[in-house]
């Protein structure tokens, strides 16, 4: 019934991001033409690394996972206000979960053990959001300052277990067993690394979806982010509101971990995930903390991560211009959101980054 | 008289909305001139074109005749304007002189002379009769002191003509008149005051000349001795208006809202409510009067449950409030129209659908199946929307895109939809028109009528006189006393609002 009016206003939030990434790549066009390439010959080469066969698209697709499911992770912090940057904790934290799962518990069939893995990423990935929000909410402290410092003791709880009483029997590198057979994603397309995460992702995609625009628990979660007092005055439990969006935040991000360790690794490796946490940050901005919003956003990126590879092949030009056109393609999404809000600059800091109660 | 000051086909736009669509305005010199219009006519707009705060999109300002550029209140305070706001500029730490100070031309880098502006501050307010010391910190002065000092703060600078935006909304009667002593003072001493305001009462009494704004537009420049309250009345709102209501007798229910000995404090932590007693019967409209920040906000807040109370005991039909939470109280059937209706009533950025269903989100039927149930949501809104004549396309426009008078209908119709036995409602109709102010009165009429208890808290006095039935004055958290409206006259209600203890008169 509402359904053209929702279509229009997702059309209309479309266009910020849109034109932000085509000037992007118009300044970045610059850069490229400054080191003597042809924008065309290196734009050609990156669409072509990241689309230009089923193999490079697949590699588009498993970088894809993590950052849609982070993104969305993020996309429920800071629809609640909670300005949560500790995803790539949570990868980490969902991941070495997920070995641990798969390594103690192999002798499990696979129908029971994916499930299982997928669970255990999830929840560790919960703890590591309920922590900072358990803490803002009893003792106001501070969600950002929180979860970067829960970031850095994942990463080092991490490498603690691979380095002592995780480290592969009688191996020589820090890493950790390969975890079972059992445990192992599936592959979706024999001989590339696709694994069967996407699909949980997309899943993840709708549930997100429902939750927070179809289900009391989403308005009360965006209500606590839109204004703490006011929610609390409508007997909204504004603190537990905030937990259960770290929860789900954590959770998301931990599944992303998961996916990584039992769909592509299959072991823990110190770093395994390649600072997905972070990017997820501007996906979910980028994507306008919409789900389906994300989607697209995770794709870009993804596609650029791995179409930066082949230009540089191509073209010599270093990968860094790719993150080059990245961090413009925020700054100007950010740019559109102050113009939106009228010049505002309180507005726009509100949106993204102040939620000053929280963060 | 000569020509001060002239505006001249002023216009203004903010984007779709004309505030200002071709205003003329000439102020004489040595007059007392007023700009009346309802909330949204241009009044405030204009001024602060005058002051040099907004640019006009056409037109032009001429002093003494002569054109002027205002591009900055710094401008302005060169011309001789000088502007008191509504809501006072000062820093509440400093003393008087060290307000008086800030933005001073003509002072030392390095030293502050204090003593010479102590001084100066003396003989102005002698001069003016403004009573101020110097040395006080602006912490420490009540709103009505602070408003002198604002006063003072634009003599200091030399202006000649003095513009005042709604100065009265938060003095006591008594401070009122003490305020009309200082502008006559002004005036006779060669000064020009402008003055916004609303209130024909006090238009009638102190102005020579009054301009009435309308949508932007001027309607009428009159000579106050020629015109009358009603005349005036219907200039601003275009119709004639009812300003008094005819009393509505309800038989009285039982004791329904009840608080006693209630002691709680404001987000300082500084003592607001001070052993408050009271009960709320249903039927009855009982007011709460009082100048603003006299602890009416705590007493609002304790009562909803999102301040908490130190001791004393609440209760709602013989149960005990204390403990319960500010949801529990919503259920067992406690309504509360706060006073900060865009920060705490309502969630502007939400829809009007979600707004009136929020406080039963989680509950049928407004979920089904564990979901939202659109449909029952969206007809929801339709209906109140119609039956509150609440100005929207539609129930999927945010709150934000309303005016104030709709925003106040749609938190006073979740609130009444909720079939409270107790309303407790602040400062219902700041800042709304007389059309959406008569809303919301008749609203809680009918309210009263269907044996509802109604606490109305309110810092305008006529408002509480002509809605309530009992009328209770507090003043610092504690109430001074109670009446009848009607009954006892007008500077009786001044001296309790003031603080004055019977025995001390």
């Amino acid at each position: 019934m509402e359904i053209p009016s929702e279509v229009r206003k997702l059309a209309i939030a479309a266009v910020p991001p849109i034109v932000a990434i085509v000037l992007a790549f118009l300044l970045g066009s610059i850069l490229i033409f400054a080191v003597g390439v042809s924008p065309i010959v290196a734009y050609r080469s990156m669409l072509d690394g990241a689309f230009g066969n089923i193999k490079s698209f697949t590699e588009v697709l498993v970088k894809m996972y993590p950052l849609l499911l982070a993104g969305l992770g993020i996309s429920i912090a800071f629809t609640a206000g909670a300005i949560s940057v500790g995803a790539e904790g949570q990868i980490l934290m969902g991941g070495l979960a997920t070995a641990f799962v798969g390594t103690y518990l192999g002798f499990l069939p696979a129908p029971l053990l994916i499930p299982i893995s997928i669970m255990a990423g999830f929840l560790a990935g919960a703890v590591w959001g309920i922590i900072p929000g358990y803490l803002f909410a009893k003792k106001g402290l501070s969600v950002v300052i929180n979860t970067i410092m829960l970031n850095y003791i994942a990463h080092y709880l991490v490498n603690f277990f691979i380095n002592g009483p995780f480290k592969e029997p009688g191996g020589y590198y820090p890493q950790s067993p390969r975890i079972s057979e059992n445990a192992y994603w599936p592959s979706i397309i024999p001989g590339t690394r696709l694994h069967i995460g996407i699909f949980v992702a997309l899943v993840a995609v709708i549930c997100v979806y429902i939750l927070m625009k179809h289900t009391p628990l989403g308005v009360k979660i965006s209500s606590v982010g839109v204004n703490q007092k006011a929610s609390r005055y409508m007997g909204i439990k504004v603190e537990k509101m905030i937990i259960i969006a770290l929860a789900f935040s954590g959770g998301l991000a931990g599944i992303a971990g998961a996916g990584e360790i039992a769909g592509i690794h299959h072991r823990v490796l110190s770093g395994f995930s390649s600072n997905y946490g972070w990017d997820a940050i501007a996906v979910a901005l980028l994507g306008k903390l919409h789900p389906f919003g994300i989607v697209l956003s995770a794709l870009f990126w993804a596609a650029l991560r791995v179409g930066a590879n082949n230009m540089q092949r191509v073209t010599q030009i270093p990968v860094s211009l790719v993150v080059t056109i990245q961090a413009l393609t925020i700054f100007f999404v950010l740019i559109s959101e102050m113009w939106q809000h009228k010049g505002k600059l309180a507005s726009v800091t509100h949106t993204f980054l102040k939620r000053k109660s929280i963060s | 008289m000569d020509t001060l000051l002239e505006m001249k086909n002023i216009k203004k736009y903010f984007g779709e909305v004309k505030a200002n669509d071709g205003i003329d305005l000439d102020i004489q010199r040595g007059e007392i001139h007023a700009i009346l219009g309802e909330n949204g006519a241009g009044k405030t707009t204009l001024m602060n074109i005058l002051y040099g705060l907004y640019h006009p999109d056409q037109g032009e300002i001429l002093i003494k005749g002569e054109e002027v550029q205002i591009s900055n209140p710094k401008v302005a305070l060169h011309l001789g304007i000088g502007m008191v706001h509504q809501h006072f500029m000062l820093v509440p730490p400093f003393t008087v002189a060290e307000n008086i100070s800030i933005g001073l031309e003509g002072q030392k880098l390095y030293k502050l002379d204090l003593v010479d502006i102590e001084d100066r501050v003396r003989e102005l307010s002698q001069k003016y009769g403004l009573e101020v010391d110097p040395k006080a910190k602006v912490s420490q002065l009540s709103v009505g002191v602070q408003q002198r000092v604002e006063i003072i703060k634009v003599l200091y600078r030399g202006a000649e003509i003095l513009v005042l935006d709604e100065p009265t909304a938060v003095l006591t009667p008594q401070e009122v008149k003490e305020l009309f002593i200082v502008l006559k003072n002004f005036v006779v001493d060669g000064g020009t005051v402008i003055f916004i305001s609303h209130k024909l009462k006090e238009i009638m009494e102190i102005t020579d000349r009054v301009t009435v704004l309308r949508n932007g537009t001027k309607i009428s420049t009159v000579h106050t001795k020629d015109t009358s309250e009603k005349e005036l009345a219907r200039m601003m709102v275009g119709k004639e208006v009812l300003l008094k209501y005819e009393k509505v007798e309800t038989k009285k229910f039982e004791k329904v809202l009840s608080l006693k000995d209630v002691y709680c404090k404001n987000v300082k932590g500084l003592s607001a409510v001070n052993g408050v007693s009271f009960d709320v019967y249903g039927g009855e409209i009982l007011g709460i009067a009082g100048v603003d920040g006299n602890g009416q906000k705590e007493l609002a807040d304790v009562i909803s449950g999102i301040n908490e109370i130190d001791s004393g005991e609440i209760s709602l039909n013989g149960q005990n409030l204390n403990e319960l939470s500010p949801y529990e109280r919503i259920c067992i059937g406690l309504g509360y129209v706060p006073d900060d209706r865009r920060g705490v009533g309502l969630l502007t950025p939400f829809s009007i659908s979600m707004n009136l269903a929020i406080k039963h989100i989680s509950q049928q039927p407004y979920k089904k199946y564990g979901l939202l149930n659109h449909a029952y949501i969206e007809q929801n809104a339709k209906e109140i929307i119609a039956e509150y004549q609440v100005k929207t396309p539609s129930g999927q426009v945010p709150v934000s895109n309303l005016s104030g008078g709709n925003q106040q209908k749609v938190l006073l119709a979740r609130e009444i939809s909720c079939q409270p036995q107790a309303l407790v409602i602040s400062q219902p109709t700041r800042g709304l028109d007389i059309g959406a102010m008569e809303f919301i009165h008749k609203t809680l009429f009918r309210k009263k009528s269907d044996g509802t208890a109604i606490l109305l808290i309110s810092s305008d006095l006529d408002e509480i006189l002509e809605v309530s039935d009992r009328v209770l004055v507090i003043y610092e958290g504690t109430i001074m006393g109670e009446f009848i409206p009607g009954l006892i006259p007008i500077e009786e209600i001044g001296l309790m609002m003031a603080g004055v203890v019977k025995k001390e008169r």
